[in-house]
């Protein structure tokens, strides 16, 4: 059995190794070897999606923007001082995880959704939800669609394949007794045109996604987002399982920007808060506490985040409320303001 | 042993040195890249194995020719994409090679437009990539045909609608019986050819052998439907409302748009390689032999079948096997317009879905060889078989 495992592990083999120049990360001390080689790099290595407008999208002359490309900048201004030292990878759904687990990216930030299997099965570690998504249904406005309970036997339903959508899509339909049609495609593009031809009924996948890509129909007026919801998709920054030091840094690069939004700390107004009398907001901006000296860092690294970065408010509305993605913050609201935004306290 | 035998001057020894050094180091590389992939395996906690084929797949495929949903497992998901491979692949090198022989002589022919047009369908189609090719077929056939409602209508028993092509369903009554009346009027044919052989052979006497055999394939079943209880009923597609202004059919079987474009694309793209082969077989037979087959009393049609075609056959067959290997490799392009073949369904979602890059890769991988090995010794066989034997 060893013998046949080695011969089929032949193939891919100079795959990996191209790739493993990187190499894995000590486990339990303080040494970190992808914070090391990020810091020899000079950059940090980040994998994106290629082109999802609001979350990580390339404009003409190739600067990147969106929520996750903000996640990928708050690392960079954290570990290298520099909000712009990032090397952006797109990958496609297929690419992602493999390209994290061979090293060849050291952060995904590709709105991928949590799940139970992915974060204990394949190496891979989440550290976070950037934000709380769910999937819904497009269809044409005249159809006399309103809501899902319209939908009926011979339906058919046009989606990308190899993500959650596909699985939550039989789920949902399964769990509604209705006979349906799947047609998956490899990239979002060719949904799109595939379900504007009129090749299927209606287009289900994360309803920020739907948002997103109706700009891109023919007509984008004569599509409508049903309003139901049908599973939840917490999309958030994976790291590599095993290099606890990065996968630290990562998740509170990410908690400081909602933690910042939290307490009011914003890019124009972090540094005059160095003598500010809450303590917390004192830890924030690096004037209390060693707290970067946890992960090797200096004490100013959560003040880069927000003064290059922003928090995560001033994100959200310049990527996804002012481009008209999603006004509504919805889920993706602080707790104190009725949303579910919640990261555990940095002290 | 004699030691001469082992001396470094013996040519025989010399000649094995290179040899034995080239093979230490294909191993050796080998070696290294397998224990460095499971080193690094290990080392990122990724476990090696293909239990996961056992395991639920949970997702659901558009077109299947045996029983699947997503309750099934992984590897039945995998069969599923095998056998949408080879289906697309099938139905490819029947159109590819039956488009291909009428170009091929089209091209030769004596006629200017008929010449001229199969030369620019060749140049034209083997000069643009495959891929947009697809796309073209998928997306062009997409927007041109018309919603269900407005489906273009054969004699209202089939409906062409950009959904996909909606045939009857046959539904058979003992079908068993007509399949066992197929099989012996098949060995009744063989019975016949091997009789009709015998008495050209002994008597000279040439038998109708195509017209016999024809008349025995239909006569056979059809005495098992007049007979035996075989009877053949249909089911006609019939146009469902599903919203307002939604609409699909329901009943009779689905050909799905995907695999009309793919299987299209495919072989018009081959039937060009194809169609340059035969054109190159039928100009390899030197023309003195048709002036010999003429004198000796031939007919055209026996010219063309004991003597042109047994020897263009042999130019034609093993550069056709090529064709026919790159169209089942190229029909893994699939994947772009959502056929659901091998490549989507196991090295796509099934990967996506388990994160075993390796493990599905590898199967993928293996697969392909496997069906193009296959391809390759069922066409050496007939290439074999067509060789010139020496009497």
């Amino acid at each position: 059995m060893k013998s046949i495992k080695t011969w089929i592990l032949v193939g891919f083999a100079s795959l990996l190794l191209v790739a493993c120049g990187q190499g894995g990360g000590g486990a339990g001390s303080k040494k970190s070897k992808t914070l090391d080689n990020t810091k020899k790099a000079g950059f940090v290595k980040c994998g994106v999606s290629q082109g999802l407008p609001g979350f990580s999208n390339a404009d003409a002359s190739g600067n990147w923007s969106g929520i996750d490309v903000d996640v990928c900048r708050a690392v960079a201004a954290a570990v290298l001082g520099d909000a712009d030292k990032v090397k952006y990878t797109p990958l496609s759904a297929k690419e992602r995880f493999t390209a994290l687990t061979s090293g060849e990216i050291d952060v995904l930030a590709r709105n991928t959704t949590w799940t139970l299997s992915r974060d204990a099965d394949i190496g891979l570690t989440f550290v976070g939800v950037n934000f709380y998504d769910g999937q819904g249904f497009m269809v044409r406005k005249n159809s006399g669609i309103n809501s899902v309970n319209d939908f009926k036997n011979g339906i058919s339903a046009c989606t990308n394949t190899g993500t959650t959508t596909e699985l939550n899509m039989r789920d949902f339909f399964n769990s509604k007794n209705i006979k349906y049609e799947p047609i998956a495609f490899e990239k979002a593009d060719e949904v799109v045109q595939a379900y504007d031809a009129g090749r299927c009924d209606t287009y289900t996948t994360d309803k920020s996604g739907l948002a997103a890509q109706r700009t891109k129909m023919s007509n984008p007026d004569e599509h409508k987002v049903l309003p139901e919801t049908i599973s939840k998709e917490p999309l958030g920054p994976v790291v590599r399982q095993g290099d606890a030091v990065w996968e630290d840094i990562v998740r509170w690069s990410l908690n400081t920007m909602i933690e910042a939004e939290e307490y009011g700390v914003n890019s124009s107004n972090a540094s005059s808060l160095k003598d500010s009398d809450n303590p917390a907001i004192k830890r924030l901006v690096g004037a209390e506490g060693e707290l970067g000296a946890a992960f090797g860092l200096d004490n100013d690294w959560s003040l880069r985040i927000i003064e290059q970065v922003g928090n995560y408010g001033e994100s959200y509305k310049k990527h996804i409320a002012d481009t008209g993605i999603l006004p509504n913050r919805g889920p993706n609201q602080l707790w104190t303001k009725g949303g579910i935004l919640y990261v555990p306290p940095a002290r | 042993m004699n030691l001469k035998k082992l001396n470094i001057e013996n040519k025989k020894v010399r000649d094995l040195i290179p040899q034995a050094i080239t093979i230490l180091a294909l191993l050796s590389v080998i070696i290294y890249f397998a224990t460095n992939a499971q080193i690094n395996m290990g080392n990122r906690g990724i476990s090696f194995g293909f239990g996961f084929l056992n395991q639920e797949a949970s997702f659901d495929i558009t077109f299947s020719m045996i029983e699947y949903d997503g309750s099934h497992s992984y590897g039945r998901a995998f069969l599923v994409g095998l056998l949408n491979t080879i289906l697309v692949s099938v139905i490819g090198i029947f159109f590819a090679t039956i488009a291909g022989v009428i170009v091929g002589v089209s091209r030769l022919s004596e006629n200017y437009l008929i010449a001229k047009v199969a030369e620019w369908y060749v140049e034209i189609f083997r000069n643009i990539p495959l891929i947009l090719q697809i796309f073209f077929w998928y997306f062009a056939a997409l927007r041109a045909l018309p919603l269900p409602e407005n489906g273009i209508s054969f004699n209202d028993i089939s409906f062409l609608t950009i959904k996909g092509w909606y045939v009857p369903k046959f539904i058979w009554t003992n079908f068993n019986i007509f399949l066992l009346s197929i099989i012996a009027a098949i060995i009744a044919i063989y019975f016949i050819k091997s009789y009709a052989t015998k008495q050209r052979e002994q008597f000279g006497k040439q038998l109708p052998t195509i017209s016999l055999s024809i008349l025995t394939l239909i006569l056979l079943p059809l005495i098992s439907f007049l007979f035996f209880g075989v009877s053949l009923n249909f089911e006609y597609p019939v146009l469902k409302q599903l919203s307002p202004t939604v609409y699909t059919y329901a009943g009779g079987v689905s050909i799905i748009p995907e695999l009309i474009a793919l299987a299209l694309a495919l072989s018009m793209y081959t039937a060009t390689f194809i169609a340059e082969n035969v054109r190159a077989g039928i100009l390899g037979v030197n023309k003195g032999q048709k002036e010999a087959a003429a004198s000796i009393g031939l007919t055209k049609n026996q010219i063309l079948k004991l003597v042109v075609m047994p020897q263009a056959l042999r130019i034609i067959i093993p550069p056709t096997t090529n064709q026919y290997l790159n169209l089942t490799k190229n029909s893994s392009l699939a994947a772009a317009i959502a056929y659901p073949d091998i490549v989507l369904v196991f090295a796509g979602t099934a990967l996506m879905q388990t994160g075993r890059a390796i493990e599905i890769i590898s199967i993928t991988m293996l697969t392909y060889l496997t069906l193009s090995i296959s391809i390759s010794i069922f066409m050496n066989w007939y290439n074999k078989k067509m060789a010139i034997k020496e009497k």
